[in-house]
């Protein structure tokens, strides 16, 4: 009796600290193949570099971050049941979707849920749909459309504009948002050319860009598209300028296009090449530890889990609905948290407001031209 | 408008010869050992690759890396491919070996997902990104060198199909099996042949097409989707077929692109693809086969 009681007291000393050390479950759910696996995996990225650093430090709470990963294979259907699977686990948060599709298939499933989302989704509308547990990483195109659409006017003096844009959530957003913007600031569009997601042919579409003689070639698509467009761009002799939105200015855009990428301007949301001490510092623990230079989706991933890191040790408590209250209005800086790498707020909507740069991609990197002050100052 | 015609013309032409390029290497193992390969598409996604790894892993020279990637490539997409794959299903009739090389496609598709990655890898072309105006029309460098190897390929491989003896050997293979060995031929030699030649063609048009798709593990998808389009358009019979199949479904695909739309530009060569089926099976250039009861 006395040696069975032993035992028992013995194994109930061995569990204790397994039961003290629970850890804090994130999910990312998002493209780490299909058609935007180059976005998908940078986010992908930055999240496992923040969760390694958190608990190198102890974790959240002093609970050890548990991070599982869900493929959506950039696929809307894929991409559900992934969301599903994630939710079962029951995560504090989940991080992704970046393709703004997938973000729109399963960010209700979230609502219902009640799990915040840090999500890299850039389509306009989706901080427009009424979730209260949504938060953007990067701009909507709401807020980078209109800076661009100054730049074209105010610096490129351009009347026309010739558009080549996907055909997807992200693509259609972006589109009709500088449509909108060239029309408020009487730029002509000169040619408006749909391509596909995934497409890797382009030779019609740069044959209908050139007949459109304009000013300015304005390129929204996503990095590996980007790429192609610039390089069969290069081949036919399209002439310039060509500009575009964070994505035509990516590092994986510059790798993938090469020399093609060499000239190319516009507005980037967030960069690795931004002049500033954290994100200078991020870029080389980065490639340190991944063997490549991140892109903006990099940076996206990283800060998000230091925001979830930063608003969580304010609340002193894993509260999903805390957390979602919390940073509705909020503004976080890299004093306060210096993985959040720049000055970030949030509205009520979950949209975000930071700094942003002018950008041109010389001799194979991106060149800071100019910062752009938050809309919101 | 001219200019713009001419342009599609030849960039639809360029890449039309890579399509002719697989569509040529599905007819040849078709008419010699009754092999349908529905990873042919993957065969030319993959040969990137091991340039890509010579390149990246074993520090070679572009040159160096594409030579050793030309020669993997005709070791395990010929001779593997052939000794551990088609020879022992090929007993149990078509149907297994075409399922067999569905999941082979799978296999490929993945492994290279898994090992490499899955985002997308640039590629060096095989001319400089510049342009030369004829006509008033900007024609890519990059177009007329993939159009004139895949042209002088194709030349290459009619004459020695039908100029040399081991080309005769291998066509008597492909007419007659039986009768080529009575006559002497040694038909099992003349089969692997024709699989070598085929790992040779796709690695070739893996060169040419990679610069311009970049190197991923989805690019044998739609390729293998143009080559099987190609080869049934022109003629799976015959490899004159095969070529016109490919330039024509590159041209066609390019017109479709820019006249009707690039959301559609797959729709009008499969539109024609059922016409041909319907209104000529052998194909534009095949001839009809007809079986004695």
């Amino acid at each position: 009796m006395r040696l069975s009681r032993f035992v028992l007291a013995l194994s109930t000393l061995m569990l204790m600290p397994a039961a003290a050390a629970a850890d804090v479950k994130f999910a990312y759910v998002g493209e780490i193949s299909g058609s935007i696996a180059v976005s998908g995996g940078n986010f992908r990225d930055g999240v496992i570099l923040a969760v390694e650093e958190l608990n190198a430090k102890g974790g959240i709470l002093k609970q050890k971050i548990e991070l599982t990963l869900y493929d959506t294979q950039t696929n809307p259907g894929v991409a559900r049941a992934q969301m599903q699977k994630a939710i079962d686990g029951d995560p504090y948060v989940i991080l992704g979707p970046i393709f703004s599709g997938n973000v729109k298939v399963t960010m209700q499933m979230l609502q219902q849920a009640e799990i915040p989302h840090i999500i890299g989704g850039e389509a306009a509308e989706l901080t427009s749909l009424g979730d209260a547990y949504l938060f953007r990483t990067s701009f909507g195109q709401q807020i980078g459309m209109p800076k661009i659409a100054n730049f074209i006017r105010d610096e490129l003096k351009a009347k026309t504009v010739a558009l080549i844009w996907v055909n997807n959530d992200f693509g259609k957003g972006g589109r009709d948002k500088l449509i909108k913007e060239l029309t408020a600031r009487n730029i002509k569009l000169a040619a408006d050319v749909s391509s596909e997601s995934g497409q890797v042919d382009f030779a019609a579409d740069v044959v209908k860009l050139k007949a459109a003689n304009a000013d300015v070639v304005f390129v929204y698509s996503n990095e590996e598209e980007c790429a192609r467009i610039m390089r069969e761009a290069r081949k036919q002799g399209l002439k310039g300028p060509f500009v575009g939105d964070t994505t035509l200015l990516s590092q994986k855009t510059i790798e993938l296009g090469g020399d093609a990428a060499n000239g190319v301007m516009g507005h980037v949301g967030l960069t690795a090449d931004a002049p500033l001490k954290e994100v200078e510092e991020f870029k080389a623990r980065f490639q340190k530890r991944f063997n490549y230079v991140p892109d903006h989706n990099g940076l996206k991933g990283y800060s998000g889990v230091y925001a979830v890191r930063y608003v969580t040790e304010k609340l002193g408590k894993l509260d999903r609905k805390g957390l979602a209250k919390m940073m509705h209005g909020l503004t976080i800086t890299p004093k306060d948290e210096p993985g959040i790498l720049i000055e970030t707020s949030w509205d009520n909507t979950g949209e975000i407001d930071r700094i942003s740069f002018l950008a041109e991609v010389v001799g194979g990197k991106q060149k800071i031209t100019k910062i752009l002050p938050k809309v919101g100052k | 408008m001219l200019a713009d015609i001419l342009q599609l013309f030849v960039a639809g032409l360029a890449t039309g010869g890579i399509y002719a390029l697989a569509a040529i290497g599905f007819t040849l193992l078709w008419q010699t050992s009754q092999t349908i390969n529905f990873a042919q598409g993957e065969f030319v996604m993959l040969p990137a690759f091991f340039v890509l790894i010579g390149m990246g892993f074993f520090g070679l020279p572009f040159w160096a890396a594409v030579l050793v990637g030309v020669a993997v490539s005709i070791l395990t997409l010929g001779l593997m491919f052939k000794k551990l794959m088609v020879d022992p299903m090929l007993h149990h009739g078509v149907l297994p070996l075409v399922i067999a090389t569905i999941g082979l496609a799978i296999l490929m598709k993945e492994t290279v997902r898994e090992f490499y990655g899955a985002d997308a890898w640039p590629f060096p072309p095989l001319a400089a990104a510049t342009n030369v105006t004829v006509f008033g029309a900007a024609f890519a460098v990059q177009s007329l060198v993939v159009l004139g190897i895949s042209i002088a390929a194709v030349a290459a491989l009619q004459l020695f199909l039908n100029k040399t003896r081991t080309g005769r050997c291998m066509q008597a293979t492909a007419q007659n099996p039986t009768v080529a060995r009575l006559l002497g031929v040694p038909v099992e030699r003349m089969i692997l042949y024709t699989f070598l030649i085929n790992a040779a063609l796709v690695a070739l048009a893996s060169l040419l097409i990679t610069p311009i798709y970049l190197a991923k593990f989805t690019n044998g998808e739609l390729l293998g989707l143009y080559a099987f389009i190609a080869a049934i358009i022109g003629g799976f019979n015959q490899v004159r077929g095969a070529i016109v199949g490919g330039l024509l479904l590159g041209v066609l695909d390019n017109f479709t692109a820019v006249y009707i739309s690039t959301q559609y530009r797959l729709v009008v060569p499969l539109l024609f693809l059922i016409v041909i089926i319907l209104f000529r099976p052998q194909g534009l250039l095949g001839r009809v086969e007809e079986r004695t009861v």
